[in-house]
């Protein structure tokens, strides 16, 4: 939809605070772990979706005819409500809830030991990528959607609602961030400063793979993957730092990234 | 001699041939119009020959230098210079610093970070003389976003006029304004560009203009050229006169 | 992009001087009328407003939104930092000319990388590069004092020729307010030459239309690289005079908050004027210093603030004086 949004990390992190508080509220201490909680992971999605149908027609549309400085500061300002509503809210302390992967237990496979619950996120991945796809390229709503981000004047001269179109993208990217944090939580926690890190990572994948190639973002975030991975065991202290200096390599000697069109 | 020429220039977007081997020549000191239907590839010309695209093949020659995979900038120092159909200006400056932008350019000067522009009394008043050559000078404090549509068509042909190109590309100077418009427009462009001694090419669709205003006509259809010819050439040609009958009329 | 059609360039230099002269007039009295507390902290407004000036180069005249400024200001203030910890160096003079150097080598570095982006890249590369800095910053504290930071004590001026010791409150607030003020008049004039400039015009040519400043000559990416590196002087130099004042410089001015306080400041004086960003950050700096005190949620205070002033007053205080101003003088004509 073309719509920058700076804020969209700490969305994600809004995610990951709602769910690890409703599930902290239901799997606490005193009560026994039932399957059934998996599903209020769904909460922070929701809360999110939620959240993004209110935001974009009362903070984002009005600026959609002004230059896009507007929108990145907007959601800046955005990004520092969250990060401060987040704190005020559930404390500067860590959320999280060991319960759901205890739950899973763990397999092993070639030898290493994985918790069930990692599967399960990177299959829920896995199927929300699909969907998201399927959803835009082969429904009627996704038609709509990508002609209206084509051309809003043209759509909303063939009858489109372009408002309500923009409001229910945003809040499905919304959803996506929402249950991208959820699902995350019982692994990393839910802690301020998530969503900048979010961001920044996901731009990194972006940048390093090549914008607009989808080839690119998943060999983005392999490589991104790897280095986390093999950065917190040989280099803990400069891991971030690392990975940044890869992205930066990366982009000097391909400047559209490894997979993009100059 | 000619001072342009291309020899099997080609463009592809995916199926589309815009450009399929088009050997084009300017020769000095005319006025060319390039004509065509939407979609001729006149303008995907214009875009390669400029630089902003980059061909698929064929080689440019510009004075006898090939400038094929030369960048904008060095395209423009040769003395290549362009407008642009869909107007393309600094909107947020006035229309004396948008053709004053042109001048510093030229000169070299853009890269002096510590003088005042507005000190530079040469620069100012050459500035103010082409806004005056073209009717715009009770509008120099005006900020281009300002002007009305007529008025943007000729600050954009100033701009590319002010860099005191060798050849100049005009892409559809009057698109966009009233008909009634278009003469005045027309007349003041060719005078400039007549009395400066600047090669031109004007992409056109209105065959009014195109008969009046230019020395030689080229016709593209499809991507290639149909015909080449003096205005009253073009006007005899049959093959020409269906092409274009077929499409415009 | 100044508030005056350099149309009536004669006009507009006496204007400026007439503005300019009395403002720094007063400048200059303060500390004779004012207590020390107020006087640190006007210096502390004008040494933002220089970082904020830097800032604007890039968001107001070239059209790029760096939300990684914080880098640059901490480099300068790391540099000063780094003078007298490992060189045993005090001198001002030595704090200036290595926290220029300083910024000018790392804006350089990442403006190369940067500028090869716009709009959302940009401001997000920007971000990131900032942040590789302050998990160094943070992380190697052996080098850099981690979350203590490192001390700088005050420092000596041409050599010891100016007396500097003594009671520090008073050196803060005369001396070095003085050193201050004579900086940021001195950044402001040049910034100011600087948009007035053909390279300046060639910078909003590039903000309002970047293919057709490419079809007039402009080298888009090189002169967005050396505005790149002018902004990071400027607010690497802000950087350096800062930590002198605040005695002690931590991983939090790198820290991307700051970075976005920057872009705060600028927005609430008005990026589309030159002299929105020292507004701004005079403004911002005092409601700063008194909001921290009575809320700890002094992001979301930002925030909201930020969302208000851009939905409802995006030409920022000064945009919006202007415009007031404007239509008071035609209701009274």
């Amino acid at each position: 939809m073309r719509i920058v949004n700076l804020a969209h990390g700490n969305l994600y992190a809004l995610g990951a605070y709602v769910a690890g508080w409703i599930l902290g509220l239901f799997a606490g201490p005193g009560h026994e772990p039932k399957m059934w909680l998996f599903f209020l992971l769904l909460s922070g999605a929701v809360a999110v979706a939620v959240a993004g149908a209110i935001l974009e027609p009362t903070l984002l549309r009005p600026l959609y005819r002004r230059a896009e400085e507007y929108q990145l500061l907007v959601t800046f300002g955005l990004l520092l409500i969250l990060e401060d509503l987040m704190h005020l809210v559930w404390g500067p302390y860590p959320l999280t809830s060991s319960a759901l992967p205890d739950l899973l237990g763990s397999s092993t496979i070639l030898g290493a030991t994985y918790p069930n619950y990692n599967i399960l996120v990177i299959v829920i991945g896995f199927v929300a990528a699909v969907g998201l796809w399927a959803f835009v390229y082969r429904t009627k709503f996704g038609v709509i959607l990508r002609a209206t981000s084509q051309n809003m004047r043209v759509a909303s001269a063939l009858g489109v609602n372009v408002k309500r179109v923009y409001v229910q993208a945003f809040t499905l990217g919304c959803f996506m961030a929402g249950l991208g944090g959820a699902v995350i939580m019982p692994i990393s926690g839910a802690v301020l400063g998530m969503g900048v890190e979010a961001l920044i990572l996901a731009f990194v994948v972006v940048v390093v793979g090549g914008l607009g190639s989808l080839e690119g973002a998943l060999v983005g975030s392999i490589i991104v993957g790897a280095v986390r991975t093999l950065g917190i065991t040989y280099f803990a202290e400069i891991e971030l730092a690392v990975l940044y200096l890869i992205a930066v390599v990366v982009l000097l000697a391909r400047p559209a990234g490894l997979f993009g069109r100059a | 001699m000619s001072l342009l020429a291309t020899t099997q220039l080609k463009k592809y977007f995916g199926e589309t041939h815009a450009v399929d081997g088009v050997d084009f020549t300017v020769t000095q000191g005319e006025v060319l119009a390039l004509i065509g239907s939407n979609g001729a590839g006149k303008t995907t010309l214009v875009n390669v020959i400029s630089g902003l695209l980059r061909p698929d093949d064929g080689t440019i020659l510009f004075q006898g230098a090939d400038v094929t995979h030369q960048s904008i900038h060095d395209r423009i120092k040769a003395g290549i210079a362009r407008s642009f159909q869909l107007v393309n200006l600094f909107d947020q400056l006035t229309c004396l610093d948008n053709v004053a932008l042109s001048i510093f350019s030229r000169e070299g000067k853009t890269q002096r970070l510590m003088t005042l522009a507005d000190g530079d009394r040469a620069v100012r008043d050459e500035a103010m003389e082409l806004l005056q050559q073209f009717g715009l000078e009770a509008k120099a404090g005006m900020v281009a976003s300002g002007l009305s549509q007529g008025e943007r068509k000729l600050l954009d042909v100033a701009v590319a006029y002010a860099l005191r190109p060798k050849l100049l590309f005009l892409d559809e100077p009057t698109s966009g304004v009233s008909t009634r418009e278009k003469a005045p427009i027309m007349d003041i462009i060719t005078a400039i560009v007549r009395s400066g001694k600047i090669t031109a090419v004007i992409i056109e669709h209105d065959m009014d203009v195109v008969f009046k205003y230019s020395d030689r006509i080229v016709v593209m259809h499809q991507g290639t050229i149909l015909a080449d010819g003096t205005p009253n050439e073009i006007r005899t040609n049959d093959q020409v006169v269906m092409t274009l009958l077929g499409t415009h009329a | 992009m100044t508030s005056v059609p350099s149309f009536h360039s004669a006009t507009s230099a006496r204007r400026i001087v007439a503005y300019a002269v009395p403002v720094a007039v007063v400048l200059l009295v303060i500390p004779l009328v004012l207590p020390p507390y107020q006087t640190i902290l006007l210096s502390y407004g004008l040494i933002m407003a220089i970082a904020a000036l830097g800032f604007n180069l890039l968001l107001g005249y070239t059209g790029l939104l760096s939300f990684g400024h914080s880098a640059y200001f901490g480099v300068g203030a790391y540099a000063a930092a780094f003078l007298v910890k490992y060189l045993g160096i005090k001198s001002m003079e030595v704090f200036l000319l290595g926290g220029v150097v300083a910024s000018a080598i790392v804006s350089a570095l990442f403006g190369l990388i940067c500028v090869r982006y716009t709009r959302i890249f940009f401001s997000i590369l920007a971000l990131a590069l900032s942040q590789v800095l302050w998990s160094l910053a943070l992380k190697l504290f052996w080098v850099t004092g981690g979350t203590d930071g490192l001390r700088v004590p005050t420092p000596t001026f041409l050599g010891g020729l100016v007396q500097t010791s003594g009671d520090k409150l008073s050196f803060l607030s005369n001396t070095y307010y003085y050193l201050v003020l004579v900086m940021f008049l001195l950044c402001a004039g040049v910034m100011w030459v600087i948009v007035n400039s053909p390279f300046g015009k060639a910078l909003q040519a590039i903000r309002d239309n970047e293919i057709r400043a490419e079809f007039v000559g402009v080298q888009v990416r090189k002169y967005r690289l050396i505005a790149f590196l002018v902004s990071g002087i400027f607010t690497g130099l802000a950087g350096t005079l800062w930590v002198p004042l605040n005695g002690l410089t931590t991983p939090d001015i790198l820290y991307w908050p700051f970075s976005g306080e920057i872009v705060f400041l600028t927005v609430l004086g008005g990026f589309r004027t030159f002299s929105g960003p020292i507004i701004g950050a005079v403004v911002f700096n005092y409601l700063k210093s008194y909001a921290v005190g009575f809320t700890v949620y002094w992001q979301l205070l930002l925030g909201v603030v930020l969302v208000v002033l851009v939905l409802s007053m995006p030409s920022g205080i000064v945009g919006t004086a202007n415009a007031l101003w404007s239509r008071l003088r035609r209701s009274a004509a």
